[in-house]
């Protein structure tokens, strides 16, 4: 109704409001507000990056577990085969071994018989001499008749 | 009985006339209290858009050295919502980018919608308050002042001119002026409608708030009667009948002062939207 020098104030106060809310309310909020829209965008992309990569990992796992387990049964087959061999191997060495002893003691068991009857011979030899040097002990002359009795030790 | 029919009668216009006088200081007619040149001052008008202006700096103040951007707490949200709503309506509005038309659209719609506010509050109480304290004249509600609604449309003019400037040039602006209705064929007729057409957005801005405020005001002041100076048993049906309609008038209210405070800075950002464009 009656302009009054109020507009004036009242522009100024209008003024330094817009000025005020523009430095403490408007500013900081906006900036704020962008800030948070950028840290969910971030948030929202690292979480389906870290989807991927889950999904690559578990991937990945799978492979290596596939591997290890294709790893592990060659090595147990060829470990049966070693083992395998190895019992065939040690056969093998004791037929050899078991074979070898029976021969030594086949040799030895000859060697005995062969001195036992070397001795038996040379017993049986002596006696006969004796028995004979008894019986034939006046008769006969050691020296006449050595030749013939050399050619009985021989003959016996 | 007449007598003091006639008293009631003039007691109601003065209590009106009374509500609508505004604290005047400075050159101001002694007897009604009006101004009576340029430079009175009224105080009133003043000191309640400047408590609110600084209610506005001092929770912007407090909210702002506390912002939380991970979690936003009760108060946080409800600023958030107010300031998302305002920067929707810049930029569904609003063509390009200007960094001082979303500050100054939330500033226009907080600041009127405070100062609207000031009238739900019973148009008797501050007044009567302040009159313990021997002030005569209070008119509580800053925008039912002129001077208010058109400090503000005006410093929006201010800005139209300039950006239309600062857009199209000075010769793009006069330009407009003498060919923009009608062509080239019309010019003194375009000065004029263009200039009509220029005038009227602060008036029309200042005027539309100014009015409906006003109307606003006399409506409570007329409710505020009905109790006040009914007389004898008739006070007793009054009475509730004041406080219903002032319930009722209260609610729809709340409307008015809320849209007027949105078509307040839809209107500023459309002007400015206006004055931004290139060929008009």
């Amino acid at each position: 109704m009656n302009i009054t020098a109020t507009l004036i104030a009242q522009i100024i106060a209008f003024v330094a409001l817009i000025w005020f809310v523009n430095k403490l309310l408007w500013g900081p909020v906006t900036k704020m507000m962008t800030d948070r829209q950028k840290r969910i965008a971030d948030g929202l992309a690292a979480a389906d990056k870290g989807q991927h990569e889950l999904v690559r990992a578990e991937e990945h796992a799978k492979e290596l577990v596939r591997a290890a387990k294709a790893q592990a049964g060659e090595i147990i087959a060829l470990a049966e085969k070693r083992g395998g061999e190895i019992v065939e191997e040690a056969k093998l060495g004791a037929r050899s071994e078991a074979d070898r002893l029976v021969l030594t003691a086949k040799a030895e068991i000859e060697q005995e018989i062969n001195r036992a009857k070397e001795q038996l011979r040379g017993q049986v030899v002596s006696v006969s001499v004796a028995g004979a040097q008894r019986i034939l002990g006046r008769e006969i002359d050691a020296k006449a008749h050595g030749d013939l009795l050399k050619d009985l030790v021989a003959q016996i | 009985m007449s007598q003091s029919e006639n008293a009631s009668g003039g007691g109601t216009v003065e209590y009106i006339q009374h509500h609508l006088t505004n604290l005047c200081v400075g050159n101001c007619d002694p007897i009604t209290h009006q101004a009576a040149g340029f430079w009175a001052w009224h105080l009133d008008t003043m000191i309640f858009s400047y408590l609110l202006a600084a209610l506005i700096v001092f929770v912007s103040w407090r909210l702002g050295g506390k912002l939380n951007p991970g979690v936003p707490g009760g108060f946080q949200n409800f600023v958030e919502s107010i300031l998302d709503f305002v920067s929707g309506q810049v930029r569904d509005t609003f063509p390009g980018h200007n960094p001082l038309i979303g500050p100054l659209a939330l500033t226009i719609f907080v600041w009127v919608f405070l100062m609207n506010f000031m009238d739900l509050i019973p148009v008797d109480l501050l007044p009567l308050i302040a009159s313990w304290f021997g002030i005569q004249y209070l008119k509580v509600v800053p925008t039912t002042d002129l001077n208010t609604t058109l400090a503000m449309s005006l410093t929006v003019f201010g800005l139209i001119i300039f950006y239309n400037i600062k857009v199209k040039g000075l010769g793009g602006y006069l330009k407009m002026f003498l060919f923009h209705p009608f062509g080239k064929f019309f010019v003194p007729v375009n000065i004029v409608m263009s200039t009509i057409e220029e005038l009227a957005k602060p008036l029309s801005l200042g005027l539309r708030l100014f009015g409906n405020l006003f109307a606003g005001e006399l409506v409570f002041l007329l409710i505020a009667l009905l109790g006040g100076t009914a007389v004898g048993a008739m006070f007793y049906f009054m009475f509730p009948l004041q406080i219903i309609l002032d319930l009722g008038w209260l609610i729809f209210h709340l409307l008015v002062i809320t849209l007027q405070a949105f078509i307040f800075m839809v209107l500023t950002i459309v002007y400015l939207a206006m004055a931004h464009a290139k060929d008009h």
